[in-house]
């Protein structure tokens, strides 16, 4: 049996997960355990697949037709999408086995069920759309997709914030297939073919294939929540349970990606303009992203804003991959892709963790407002040490994964300055500075974030009771840490997994041969990186040994010298982050109400800040406001009486008429 | 043959007139029966001989639209027991004077008409041009459901007329069907009518807007 077709049959089954349990409607759980044992399957079947397709690289194609007006299957299972499908096939099957506590059928009867639908049928949406060859299908799959999540995030539908979220998501998504149907349709027109192959388009005029370029690119960024066509992102993020956000923000995010891909690569040799603009547009969403997040109180939003910087990261990477393919420099292409397709794995994986983290913070807490906890390392070690090895991979702090995917980047963006052979193209490695900036404040995020989170002492009641949570949160996290680490330590293993994807991008099979290990010494980073471990390992073993043959009083966080300390003398995560969202304000525009202090007796005062969503608020809001109070002028056409709607065919014909005879 | 065929098409522009211009309901649905009892015979004008086929067609026509339907309207008014009068938008005089301006507008249109030779000389399409300008007057000026139904009734008329042209060419099937089409919908509007009447004790179709949004 060939891979594709175990693929398929991998996303009959996960697609159809959820179906059984809309049959037993009076028993929930049983049929929540049918659903996971489904999908968890049907994606072990499709990992098998992908596993053997990574290792064994060969392409595969698949045609038929079905009845729909210009419809064809057409099938195919090259490296690109192997590389894709493994994080889609991954991340819904642990996803739903933490749904099984954090959404359980006791506590949501309601909504379980249509939540274990729409997740299968999000993740067969997916897959389908990574496996599309022809673009009527490849819109049909995209749609799937983005409705699904549309339910999925919506699925809270009492609670108004969700739906808010909601709805901005479907308009975005809809902006941006909107964007997507006028780019095929361009592409049918000059290419006369629905096909998503390389040879297809390979005679492009110039100024066509850069129309094409802009299209895909607004219309994938949409997806990807690129900067600024991100504003679905961090309300839909942060509104959705927690397990629906790891795949929205670990998997969904990244076919955007895919899409860019895919069209760079059937597209002929790109101009340098198009690297260049990916590298600009990667720059600014990491680093405004990762500047978003700071300003954040709320943990998932945070989290998701941390979403736009890393693929911010992504999209330099293929921006480098794209110069690389308009100069003809292989390297470039190896590092850059070789990257970015790591750094899609790598932020499937952490980014996860940190959502289903979330997802167990909040499950104890009942609150997401960052400033509302604290101190929760000492209730929840276990959660609290999960997400700060998260915060390590997604600060990309070497010997966890975050490091290698960046590492391969900077080593792209570093040698266009000093190309073995051909021209130096020094301008882009300023995206290497750019890309140590993200770094940077990458760790401020995630320092602010945990120490305000899990360190002190709790600053409300509602941290005050939290604990560690079940097994079935538990171990999807756990299994993710694993990879993080695994990823991490075998970098240098996993990156030639890669290459195929990479040559089946620019259609070079030289790229197999790419001497890595020379250029990119990730053997090396792994040595430092099990030296490192076992350094801090060490420190603190004797630390341990030295902490226990010596007596210590325990007291309580922040007991410094005050008479009576409250928890509410701690630093909170919005002082935390003040001076790096100050730096930032030109872009950010925190909104603060400060207090208005009068007289030597004053009253009590309070004081509030927020970072909302530039885009979201001072463009796009607005620009719906006015719509809203213009369009109602249309409605005064609709006066719900027989015989005024009888009176427009008359004057319609009328109308008509006349525009005949002037036209005489 | 054409002057008689011209002279019942005056007879039909008349009857438009004085449905437009009558504010009884049921002196309404009279003329619009002896409307439909001209158009009945019309084919058998028109055709040179006349075949079994065509006397059936004109039969069936004049049974439906000068019989059948016409009472079943009359029984709705009974049944309905509806105020008689037929409560237009604007006056009678000037849905009179709307009616005569359409006609005159249908005979200007008709004359700049790229027709065929044998049928620029009769009445024919401007008086069903006419006639479904004046259905539509019909429809747009009335409020009760019935008088709705009657506009309807005229509309159709003058699609039976410009049907005329083709009387050759129609198969007999095709004219069974829009006879049967004509006679159902009219049979359902009249069964509606009473539960309109019965839900809101009123036929007055400005009271049907609460589904605008």
């Amino acid at each position: 049996m060939s891979d594709l077709s175990l693929v398929l049959v991998a996303i009959v089954v996960v697609g159809a997960s959820g179906i059984p349990a809309l049959l037993v409607p009076n028993r929930p759980r049983n049929g929540q355990w049918l659903t996971t044992i489904l999908l968890v399957a049907g994606s072990c079947l499709g990992l098998v697949a992908c596993g053997h397709a990574l290792l064994v690289p060969q392409a595969e194609g698949l045609a038929g037709s079905f009845a729909l007006p210009m419809g064809r299957i057409v099938l195919g299972l090259d490296g690109l999408t192997t590389v894709f499908l493994v994080p889609v096939f991954l991340i819904p099957a642990l996803g739903t086995i933490y749904g099984m506590g954090y959404w359980s059928a006791a506590e949501h009867p309601q909504t379980s069920r249509r939540l274990g639908l729409f997740y299968g049928v999000l993740a067969a949406g997916m897959a389908l759309v990574l496996l599309a060859r022809d673009a009527v299908l490849f819109l049909v799959a995209w749609e799937a997709m983005a409705l699904a999540a549309f339910f999925l995030a919506t699925v809270q539908d009492d609670d108004p914030a969700a739906c808010q979220a909601g709805w901005i998501y479907l308009v975005a998504t809809h902006l941006g297939t909107l964007c997507l149907m006028a780019m095929f349709a361009l592409l049918h027109h000059f290419t006369g073919s629905w096909s998503l192959t390389p040879e297809i388009a390979s005679g492009l005029a110039p100024a066509a294939a850069s129309t094409v370029f802009v299209l895909a690119l607004v219309g994938f960024g949409v997806k990807a929540g690129i900067m600024p066509v991100h504003v679905w992102l961090p309300g839909a993020h942060a509104n959705a349970p927690s397990h629906v956000s790891a795949v929205m923000s670990g998997v969904m995010l990244k076919l955007g990606i895919y899409g860019i891909l895919r069209l760079t690569s059937i597209l002929p040799t790109p101009p340098l303009w198009w690297g260049g603009l990916l590298i600009g547009l990667g720059a600014a969403s990491g680093v405004l992203g990762i500047a978003f997040a700071i300003g954040q109180q709320d943990l998932k939003r945070l989290l998701a804003y941390s979403s736009i910087e890393n693929v911010g990261i992504i999209v330099i990477g293929i921006g480098l991959a794209v110069l690389g393919r308009a100069t003809g420099q292989i390297a470039w292409q190896v590092l850059g892709l070789g990257g970015a397709l790591l750094h899609v794995w790598n932020h499937s994986l952490f980014k996860s963790l940190l959502f289903l983290n979330a997802g167990a913070v909040i499950h104890a807490t009942g609150t997401r407002a960052i400033d509302r906890l604290g101190g929760l390392a000492k209730r929840m070690p276990v959660t609290a040490g999960l997400f700060a090895l998260g915060a390590v991979a997604i600060s990309a702090l070497p010997p966890l994964n975050g490091f290698a995917s960046e590492f391969l980047v900077y080593q792209g963006l570093l040698s266009t300055a000093f190309p073995e052979t051909g021209a130096s193209l020094p301008v882009a490695a300023l995206g290497a500075v750019a890309l140590a900036g993200i770094g940077a404040l990458a760790v401020g995020a995630f320092v602010r974030a945990l120490g305000t989170i899990f360190l002190g002492e709790a600053r409300t009641g509602d941290a005050a009771h939290a604990h560690d949570p079940g097994l079935s949160l538990l171990l999807p996290m756990l299994f993710l840490a694993g990879c993080c680490l695994a990823v991490g330590l075998y970098s240098w293993a996993v990156i030639p997994c890669l290459l195929p994807a990479v040559a089946a991008w620019n259609g070079l099979p030289a790229c197999l041969d790419y001497p890595l290990a020379t250029t990119a010494p990730l053997g090396q980073v792994t040595l430092v990186g099990a030296a490192l471990l076992a350094l801090v390992g060490g420190l603190g073993g004797l630390l341990l040994l030295a902490l226990r043959s010596r007596s210590c009083a325990r007291v309580g966080t922040w007991d410094c010298g005050y008479a009576r300390p409250t928890p509410r003398i701690q630093y909170t995560g919005s002082s935390f982050g003040q001076t790096l969202v100050d730096l930032f304000a030109w872009a950010l525009w925190p909104r603060r109400c400060p207090p208005r202090i009068r007289g030597s007796l004053p009253p009590p005062s309070w004081f509030a800040s927020a970072v909302p969503d530039t885009v979201l608020d001072r463009l796009v809001l607005p620009v719906f406001r006015l719509g809203n109070r213009l369009l109602p002028l249309v409605r005064l056409t609709q006066q719900g009486r027989v015989n005024v709607y009888l009176l427009y065919i008359p004057a319609m014909v009328l109308l008509l008429w006349f525009w005949v005879m002037i036209g005489e | 043959m054409t002057s008689l065929l011209d002279s019942m098409l005056v007879m039909v522009l008349v009857l438009n007139l004085f449905a437009l211009g009558s504010s009884r309901l049921r002196a309404v649905i009279q003329v619009v029966a002896l409307q439909g009892a001209l158009l009945g015979v019309m084919p058998l004008v028109v055709h040179q001989h006349i075949s079994p086929a065509a006397a059936g067609v004109s039969l069936a026509t004049v049974l439906l639209k000068a019989i059948v339907i016409p009472t079943m309207l009359m029984r709705a008014l009974r049944e309905a027991q509806i105020k008689r009068e037929v409560e237009p938008l604007i006056g009678l005089l000037p849905s009179m004077i709307l009616g005569a301006a359409a006609t005159g507008f249908a005979m200007v249109f008709a004359s700049g008409l790229p027709l065929a030779d044998e049928h620029t000389a009769a009445l024919l399409v401007p008086a069903s041009l006419a006639t479904v300008l004046v259905g539509f007057i019909l429809l747009i000026t009335r409020t009760k459901a019935i008088s709705q139904v009657i506009g309807y009734l005229v509309l159709e008329n003058g699609i039976f007329l410009f049907g005329m042209l083709l009387v050759e060419a129609m198969p007999l099937v095709v004219e069974m069907g829009v006879l049967l089409d004509l006679f159902v919908g009219v049979f359902v509007i009249c069964i509606i009518v009473n539960h309109i009447n019965r839900a809101f004790a009123s036929l007055d179709t400005r009271r049907l807007a609460e589904l605008k949004e």
